[in-house]
């Protein structure tokens, strides 16, 4: 059968690229890898980790996070709980969440540079510190990368979360507001505790999204090589999938480097797909178990 | 799942009015739970301002060049102006020659800054005048990018005949779009060509053929796939792809449009898949059972009415996957080979309007003409995504109304 054979090569691409990346990659992830700096040659198998990088990504997920989570759940409160379901303002905030989601990541990369740092930044300079000749918020740094991200991944914080709300039963706002709760209290005491899992997986898969992306980084903030850790919201950082592309790309002798860069892929693939597969997980769980409960 | 749950959450689109929709506020008794919600209304604006600020700060860059009012020529001939004139110049003329903002200008006394414009006068004097002794070349009165020259043709001192050249780190910055059109073109269709037939194929045998249990197992696969990291792809296309599709075809260059399109493929088949599953899992099931019950077998139900019912959707779902594959970067940044010739073949290294930008906005001068251009090419692909998107929701939302009432 065609159809089967079309389902079965999908299946054996993902296939292959987990298992050829597992086998050359299993060795060389060990403690060292995961522990050491980068701090003896950036190529060089053996002697070089992803400690920093390791420590990039997740600083700026976390404060990607800290910024997307609160303006995705509050859309998709209003569009599931307040807003009227035929009006034109919510027709507008539907159709922006999902342009959002089809914008170009490097379109992204460029309104980061552009807005975040060239407008945001350069006025922050102005305002805070008149007069002073290097640019503290007009660089790129860990905020406005996590800004970049927080706007990219806004649209499937608010998917995730909306499907949450979808599934609360009526019943349950109905009895909240029979028993003369405020709307705002059956949100806040019945509504969202119910679909916490459903934010939950919404994060997650904001987060696993966003943990791949290089594209936005490239002019907002990652750094080929930096010395230490980042300290501060303005400072350049390593990445890890940046650096996964900066060892494919960038290496003088890419026989030496192979086995560091296999090494990098199959965390970062370790590391977005078991998000993504959380993600399913509890999203399975949520729609087959007994409506909502958490 | 209740009764009265099934009435007010429909799938999609939801019910026009919940029921609790006209119960009091808490305006009149609460003040407080009033701003609340008045917060949670001004918040769930987000993705609009975002999605203007989007347009309105990419497309500002590149607006000078879009109104054909920035001229490369012109700005190589800047005028110097002597050291009087300097001094008499009103504030506000000062600021506009520093290019300064308000505050950093405010920031220093009326003759610091004079003195400062001066000397910089003074450096580009000296450096005229180094450069008054390189050969003058009648390319540098081109205006590089002025419209004609970002899309036709021009036949540059040194070259035999009208060509299109994208060549911004030179003395001469040339910047026709085409070759980068063209490479994107290629890549583009090669991806489209390779996954629709994959993912469709896919589409049909979930949504028509496969057992429940198989299915649970099927449509995580391919978000899996989806999850993929592009820059994983990118490097699976450099180290493994490349060098198994070499050992085929034989390229003269080891990466391509060709081995960049398969990757993208790859990255574009779980958008097409759910687009097209979707579709297809909508169309009625009477229109199946109807087919079934006269004689036809189920590959010809599947393949003479499921897929003529969805027909609209798979249109949707190959021009979203368009727009995607025209959109992603890191795979043809990392497997297309890069080299800017204006080249139909697929199997030349070709480069595409994203890994153009990617590759040089890094080193660019802020405002300069290189970096406007750069996000010209930015406003297209915006542009273009923002279309594909227009057209398949448009397509997709037709579909589901037709679907759900003919059922």
């Amino acid at each position: 059968m065609l159809t089967a054979l079309a389902t079965g090569l999908i299946v054996a691409m993902l296939a292959l690229i987990l298992g050829h990346v597992t086998v050359h990659g299993w060795s060389v992830v060990t403690w060292g890898f995961l522990s050491s700096g980068a701090e003896e040659g950036l190529f060089t198998a053996g002697r070089s980790g992803i400690f920093p990088m390791l420590f990039g990504t997740a600083a700026r997920v976390i404060l990607m996070t800290l910024l997307v989570i609160p303006a995705g759940v509050i859309t998709a409160v209003y569009l599931n709980e307040y807003a009227p379901a035929s009006g034109r303002l919510t027709r507008w905030v539907r159709g922006a969440v999902n342009h959002l989601a089809g914008v170009p990541s490097i379109v992204f990369g460029l309104f980061g540079l552009g807005f975040f740092i060239g407008f945001v930044g350069a006025g922050l300079d102005d305002w805070l510190r008149p007069g002073a000749i290097q640019p503290y918020w007009a660089a790129e740094g860990l905020l406005w990368a996590s800004a970049t991200l927080a706007v990219m991944t806004l649209p499937v914080v608010v998917a995730a979360t909306e499907e949450a709300l979808r599934a609360v039963p009526a019943g349950l706002r109905e009895a909240s507001l029979a028993l003369g709760a405020t709307r705002l209290q059956t949100l806040v005491r019945i509504v969202l505790p119910h679909s916490r899992s459903g934010i939950l997986t919404g994060s997650i898969l904001a987060v696993g999204r966003a943990a791949g992306e290089v594209v936005p980084l490239l002019f907002t903030g990652a750094a080929l090589y930096v010395s230490g850790l980042p300290g501060s919201l303005n400072d350049k950082f390593m990445d890890l999938a940046y650096h996964v592309w900066v060892l494919c790309t960038q290496s003088p002798d890419i026989d030496q480097t192979k086995p560091l860069l296999y090494g990098a892929v199959l965390v970062l693939l370790g590391l977005t797909l078991s998000l993504n597969l959380v993600a399913i997980m509890i999203r399975a769980r949520i729609s087959r178990g007994p409506q909502g409960t958490p | 799942m209740s009764d009265a749950d099934s009435v007010t959450t429909p799938p999609s689109p939801p019910p026009a009015k919940p029921p609790w929709h006209d119960l009091a506020r808490g305006r009149v008794a609460r003040p407080g739970e009033w701003l609340v919600e008045k917060g949670i209304f001004a918040v769930s604006l987000t993705a609009i301002v975002m999605i203007l600020l989007i347009f309105v700060f990419v497309g500002r860059e590149a607006l000078p060049i879009l109104l054909g009012q920035a001229d490369s020529a012109a700005a190589r001939v800047q005028r110097i102006l002597p050291p009087e004139d300097v001094d008499r110049m009103t504030p506000s003329e000062l600021r506009a020659a520093l290019g300064l903002s308000r505050r950093k200008f405010a920031a220093r006394s009326l003759e610091e800054q004079k003195a400062a414009l001066k000397e910089i006068y003074a450096v580009r004097a000296e450096a005229d005048r180094n450069g008054a002794e390189a050969i003058p070349d009648k390319d540098s009165e081109v205006n590089t990018v002025g419209w004609r020259y970002l899309i036709r043709p021009h036949q540059w001192t040194g070259y035999s005949r009208p060509e299109f050249i994208w060549q911004p780190v030179s003395q001469i910055q040339k910047f026709n779009v085409v070759p980068l059109l063209v490479g994107s073109l290629k890549v583009t269709l090669v991806a489209v060509l390779f996954a629709l037939p994959l993912a469709l194929g896919a589409a049909l045998y979930v949504s028509q053929f496969a057992s429940r249990r198989l299915r649970a197992w099927i449509k995580p696969a391919i978000e899996m796939l989806a999850g993929i990291p592009s820059v994983v792809l990118g490097f699976f296309a450099l180290f493994v792809l490349a060098a198994a599709l070499e050992s085929v075809f034989a390229f003269q260059s080891r990466l391509n449009a060709f081995v960049a399109g398969i990757a993208l493929g790859v990255a574009i088949i779980p958008v097409i898949f759910a687009l097209a599953e979707e579709a297809l899992s909508a169309v009625p099931r009477g229109y199946l059972e109807g087919a079934l019950a006269v004689g036809a077998s189920r590959w010809q139900a599947a393949w003479g009415v499921a897929l003529p019912a969805a027909w609209p959707g798979v249109f949707a779902a190959v021009v979203l996957g368009f727009g995607r594959a025209l959109g992603e970067t890191m795979i043809v940044l990392m497997a297309s080979g890069n080299a800017a010739i204006l080249s139909w073949s697929l199997f030349d290294s070709s480069r595409t309007v994203t890994a153009t930008i990617a590759a040089e906005l890094g080193e660019v001068v802020f405002g300069g003409h290189h970096y406007r251009v750069l996000f010209l090419l930015g406003t297209l692909v915006l542009a273009v995504s923002f279309v594909a998107n227009l057209v398949a929701d448009g397509v997709m939302n037709r579909l589901r109304r037709r679907l759900a009432s003919s059922s």
